[in-house]
């Protein structure tokens, strides 16, 4: 809670300071013109009646200055609204967009261990639940506590008797509060579990509803999510109920709060103890009815509170999380061979790169050309320490080289190519990319030298021009089509409604499984990296697009060094080195003659035959 | 449409009744206080009538503690009302959806329907019982103060009608101006979410090309859109405020003034100025609360109508008159076929259908996406009704079965299938409720799925998580086959069911089949040749219609596009799928 308010304070320091100052003299002028009817019936009305010529000249100048209290307490009213606005606003835009750009730093490791759902609603139900605590909730809380310091002020110096009265009413006023908000808080939390509970069942059932047709199993799941939904409705009764009384309850008791005033007021003016008037009792009895209102809307506030506190803290996780370290100092820079043989640093993009190598002890700089050779060097990996995924993994692959990796799922295959760009670190032994460890290399800089086609094709939402631009985003028009066509997606997307400039939404979802495959080989070809990275996609296109994108990826692969992730005959036959993996061990390796003669798990694989 | 919500209350009537009821008597009790104040003043302390003061007082104190009592009712049987209808919302949605059939269930996404049962339904909640709450309430006061003002003083009481009919112009203008506005905003906010939820999924692309700093300023310029809209509509409401206290304190000093001339002139007393002033603020807040309600309700029949949208959909299969109980067996017929998934729509998915299959038989289909594959298979369990022609399982057309009866004996293994939270046994006995250990391990050894359960820690008790996230593609497959298979269906439909499975354990898949289940009619789509080389007959799929219709040698010499699909795959570059390794 402490640093949602602090992160109001950092940027609006100023307006916090203005909006104070409006609501305390809003307050003020709020509480002048109910100390007014004081006034008007003791020093106007009651002289006046039964005068014979009633001179209304002094009640109007009195008017007119209360008048001009209301004017600067309406002015100010708008003012601290106003100014709550932009401050409400620019801190719900500033903390989306910390969080935002935290999220970006994040490491991979990040949303393989959240679930996707949890991350959006970071930004969803929890930044919202913020807004209605700076928005509504702080203000309000200010403004009743100016209003019960200064309507507590009016009522010490009118009556301290009477006010000790109100005081003990309030005491049973707050303590009955706290009850009620401890029960309803616990309703209220119950719930959000309930709710929780309701709303995973449906996603999966929803999810599997066309299953639960074929095995007509619509009886049983109508049967079990009935008891959720009445655990729901049960909570969700007990939560209101709590919540909903406490306003009758604190009302009434300011009303009986009322009538003792009332009555004791009365003995006291009646008997004339402690100079108590008839216009002192009745704006006292006005002010007792306005110290316990701003009670009672506090207390309204209290579940609005508990539930931006358990946003605030799930919005600070996310705030809080480890960024990607990345303490690499090679950088990639475009480069020029001179005439020596000597490689020279230039700005302009030559299509020719080095890696940046500077030696700290010495001071000085090497360069070294990128050519895409790419060697394993006794690796070890877990994604977490106690279960090891790959073990002493030791491969080489020399520049234009095709190297592919077959295996079962779960054999490791994936995860070594999420290794050649740091998605995650390895934890012994070393990976070297054109002979530099790659621990040294600036993660961006390692990154943009590999292609990556993944077995999943993400888009964006925007033209398919710019989703293939998304590889270099310098890339010309011309660059980018060419690019189209050599990974044979420009006969389709000249045949799109729009051609380049149609609109993709939801993640490309007006595409094929197939297209989105083109496209996004369209996006690496752009990208022009040395080094390639493909998953090639599993039978879930038909032979004819199949063929496409293999013929894309084909040509995408030439010249440049490439780790492939296979399922197709054709990809492995021709690769240069075949990784047979199993449960994280390379168990053979060879080219595809080599690997048939062998006649080990490859094939058996290969054949579907068990190896005699 | 409210017709259609408001059904759904249902049990809960008596306390929906309840709460407008106990909320008036509270009401009436709440706009008597004051007058009871203007007693104790006038009549009491004035007159230094000590007697007075104690009776009213003693009215007073029995008014608040029967105010108390009413609040308390109403509060509790709002929140029973409104609890309880959301929960018939709920329940009602999710019973119509078990009566979709297909096409129904294609309409809706799973997300939205998450959101139609949940989010929508909460806002319907609050709206409800902000309804028998207030929207009784309100006006009910308004009418009240109203009516005690006038019973004060009459001319008096014009004040608060000039000052009514102002504030209730300037604030509904207010409202309908910010909506306005709103409208835009919830968009652009759906947009960032988006744009969120983009980065959220495709992290990996984002990270690939080094493109965090491009999204971040994307998402800046979003968010700096949303956050001058966002100002601009709320800009906008904040003047409810001020307008609201202009008007108060208009009020206060116009009472302030003519009530001054009225006491002096002798037609009105100091009591009855006092309670004069606390029914301005009776009055002028109902006004609020019903522009307050004006906008809840506003905002709730965007959700009232998705809600509404789930509960009057229609399912479009429906049993037969007395429909049939038995299939006599597996044998399956098209008869001239024809199929299209929207009614109007031209583009008809299947075409002529001609086919017959015997009882027993094992039917191999082979084509490229969207050829009709599945909606051919669909049509036998009556997922889809046939638009044109009619099919007949066991000699009788399907529209004739229960439902219930078909798809026991039409055992669909789906191309997207779920597992569903729960051990490995619960999955299983979703083919047959009451099936032992040993039935469901047969059914496992059948689907060659029983070696790799073993393997697990807990065996068939282990648990698995939703959407089956914990076992691999090929094993869920294998899994599914098992679940199909308790049910002893007559035919078994095999939707690209083993696509992630190897080789060689598909293989013996197969084989297990013909040994074990040789009567039942087997239908296999596949994409690999393999697959269904061995089947009696393969069908060939294109464009809707059968191309090819034959054994695998048949095929062959006589099929351009099959033997066009066996060069590819096994001469030219094969399909080498998820290899088997530790699994197998």
């Amino acid at each position: 809670m402490k640093r949602v308010l602090k992160y109001v304070w950092k940027d609006y320091k100023f307006s916090c300071i203005v909006v104070v100052l409006c609501i305390v003299l809003a307050a003020f002028t709020n509480l002048k013109g109910l100390t007014f009817i004081e006034v008007l019936i003791d020093d106007y009305i009651k002289p006046m009646v039964g005068s014979e010529n009633p001179d209304f000249g002094g009640l109007f100048l009195a008017l007119a200055q209360l008048a001009g209290y209301f004017a600067v307490g309406v002015l100010c009213t708008y003012l601290y609204n106003r100014i709550m606005v932009n401050v409400t606003q620019g801190t719900m835009r500033n903390l989306r967009k910390a969080l935002f750009s935290k999220m970006e730093s994040l490491p991979i490791r990040y949303f393989d261990t959240h679930a996707h759902g949890d991350i959006m609603s970071v930004y969803t139900n929890d930044v919202d639940t913020l807004r209605q605590l700076i928005s509504q909730s702080m203000p309000q809380t200010i403004n009743c506590a100016v209003t019960i310091v200064s309507v507590f002020y009016g009522m010490i110096t009118n009556n301290i008797l009477l006010t000790g009265l109100s005081l003990v009413m309030v005491g049973i006023m707050l303590f009955t509060t706290k009850r009620l908000s401890k029960k309803s808080g616990y309703y209220f939390r119950a719930q959000q579990k309930d709710l929780g509970q309701v709303n995973g069942y449906i996603e999966e059932m929803m999810e599997g509803q066309k299953v639960v047709k074929v095995f007509c199993h619509e009886e049983k799941s109508l049967e079990e999510f009935r008891k959720i939904n009445e655990q729901l409705r049960d909570s969700a009764d007990n939560a209101n109920k709590f919540a909903n009384i406490m306003m009758p309850i604190n009302g009434n008791i300011s009303n009986i709060s009322y009538v003792l005033c009332a009555v004791l007021g009365a003995v006291l003016a009646v008997n004339g103890y402690m100079g108590l008037t008839l216009g002192a009792l009745i704006s006292f009895l006005t002010l007792n009815r306005n110290f316990s209102q701003p009670i009672t809307q506090i207390s309204q506030q209290i579940n609005s509170i508990v539930m931006a506190q358990a946003g605030a803290r799930r919005v600070f996780e996310l705030m809080d999380a480890e960024p990607e370290p990345d303490e690499g100092y090679v950088e990639l820079v475009n480069a020029e061979r001179e005439a020596d043989g000597e490689i020279k640093e230039v700005a302009e993009r030559t299509g020719f790169w080095a890696w940046k190598h500077p030696h700290k002890a010495e001071g000085t700089v090497t360069y070294t050309p990128l050519t895409g050779d790419v060697v394993f060097d006794d690796v070890d990996f877990g994604y977490d320490e106690k279960k090891q995924v790959l073990y002493n993994i030791k491969m080489f692959a020399t520049p234009g080289q095709k190297i592919a990796f077959v295996g079962s799922t779960g054999a490791g295959k994936t995860t070594i190519t999420n290794l050649i760009n740091r998605f995650y670190d390895i934890q012994d032994g070393k990976i070297r990319y054109d002979g530099i460890n790659i621990n040294k290399i600036k993660k961006a800089d390692l990154r943009r030298s590999l292609g990556i086609v993944l077995q999943d094709t993400h888009l964006f939402t925007g033209t398919v021009m710019e989703n293939i631009r998304y590889g270099r985003l310098e890339a010309t028009d011309e660059e980018c089509i060419d690019a189209a066509k050599l990974a044979n997606a420009d006969s389709f997307i000249t045949r799109l409604p729009d051609g380049y400039q149609t609109l993709l939404t939801g993640d490309g979802s007006n595409l094929s499984q197939g297209q989105r495959q083109l496209l996004a080989i369209a996006r690496a070809a752009v990208a022009d990296p040395p080094v390639l990275i493909l998953d090639e996609a599993t039978s879930s296109i038909d032979t004819r697009t199949e063929k496409l994108v293999q013929e894309g990826m084909d040509r995408l692969m030439q010249g440049r060094t490439t780790f492939v992730i296979a399922h197709r005959l054709s990809t492995i036959r021709n690769a240069d080195c075949i990784m047979v993996m199993e449960q994280g061990r390379i168990i053979e390796k060879g080219n595809h003659e080599e690997l048939i003669a062998e006649k080990g798990k490859y094939y058996q694989l290969y054949t579907g035959k068990f190896a005699s | 449409m409210i017709r259609t919500i408001l059904k759904q209350v249902k049990q809960y009537k008596k306390p929906s009744l309840l709460t407008p009821l106990f909320a008036t008597l509270e009401v009436i009790m709440e706009v008597l206080i004051p007058y009871v104040i203007a007693a104790i003043v006038d009549k009491g302390i004035d007159g230094g009538n000590m007697q007075a003061v104690y009776r009213y007082g003693a009215i007073m104190l029995v008014m608040a503690m029967f105010s108390l009592l009413f609040g308390i009712l109403a509060g509790k049987y709002a929140a029973a009302a409104s609890a309880g209808f959301a929960c018939n919302l709920r329940d009602s949605m999710y019973e119509n959806i078990q009566r979709f059939s297909f096409s129904n269930i294609d309409k809706f996404s799973t997300a939205g329907l998450v959101t139609r049962m949940t989010t929508d339904v909460t806002n319907i909640q609050n709206a409800y019982q902000m309804v028998i709450r207030i929207a009784v309430r309100a006006p009910l006061m308004l009418i009240c103060s109203m009516f005690m003002c006038f019973f004060i003083h009459v001319r008096m009481s014009l004040i608060f009608v000039v000052a009514i009919i102002f504030l209730g112009i300037v604030l509904i203008s207010i409202v309908l101006t910010a909506m306005k506005i709103f409208d835009v905003v919830f968009k652009k906010y759906d947009d960032l979410n988006a744009s969120v939820q983009e980065n959220v999924t495709a992290i990996r692309v984002v990270k690939s090309y080094v493109r965090e700093d491009y999204e971040k300023s994307k998402f800046t310029s979003a968010a700096e859109n949303l956050y001058k809209l966002f100002s601009k509509a709320e800009s906008v409401v904040v003047l409810n405020n001020p307008v609201m206290m202009i008007t108060i304190y208009g009020c206060v000093l116009a009472l302030s003034w003519f009530g001054s001339k009225y006491i002096v002139a002798g037609s009105m007393t100091t009591g009855e100025l006092t309670s004069m002033f606390s029914y301005i603020m009776g009055i002028l807040m109902s006004l609020m609360m019903l522009s307050m309600i004006f906008v809840m309700l506003t905002l709730s029949t965007a959700s009232a109508k998705r809600i509404v949208e789930v509960l009057t959909e229609e399912p479009d299969l429906q049993n037969g008159e007395n429909p049939i109980m038995e299939v006599a067996d597996g044998s399956i017929d098209f008869n001239a076929v024809s199929f299209s998934y929207k009614q109007s729509s031209e583009n008809e998915t299947l075409k002529d259908i001609e086919l017959h299959i015997k009882s027993g038989e094992t039917i191999g289909i082979i084509g490229g996406t969207g050829c009709g594959k599945s909606s051919l298979v669909s049509l036998i369990s009556r997922l889809y009704d046939v638009t044109g022609g009619s099919v007949c399982v066991g000699g009788r057309d399907v529209r004739e079965y229960d439902m219930e009866v078909l798809r026991d004996n039409v055992a669909v293994v789906l191309q997207k299938n779920v597992l569903f939270s729960g051990t490995i046994l619960e999955n299983l006995r979703w083919g047959k409720e009451d099936a032992t250990e040993e039935e469901c391990r047969e059914a496992c050894m059948q689907a060659c799925a029983d070696e790799f359960i073993r393997q697990l820690p807990d065996g068939y008790n282990t648990y698995i998580e939703q959407g089956g996230t914990n076992v691999s593609g090929g094993q869920k497959q294998r899994l599914c086959i098992a679940r199909a298979l308790l049910k002893k269906p007559k035919i078994l439909i095999l939707d690209d069911s083993t696509s992630a499975v190897d080789t060689a354990t598909d293989a013996k898949i197969r084989s297990a089949f013909a040994k074990s289940i040789p009567g039942t009619t087997k239908l296999i789509i596949a994409q690999r040749i393999s697959s269904v080389q061995e089947a009696d007959r393969i069908l060939v799929l294109e464009d809707g219609r059968i191309d090819g219709f034959g054994t695998h040698e048949e095929l062959l010499a006589s099929n351009e596009i099959y033997k066009d699909i066996y060069e590819t795959q096994v001469k030219g570059g094969g399909d080498f799928d998820e290899a088997a390794g530790g699994e197998g």
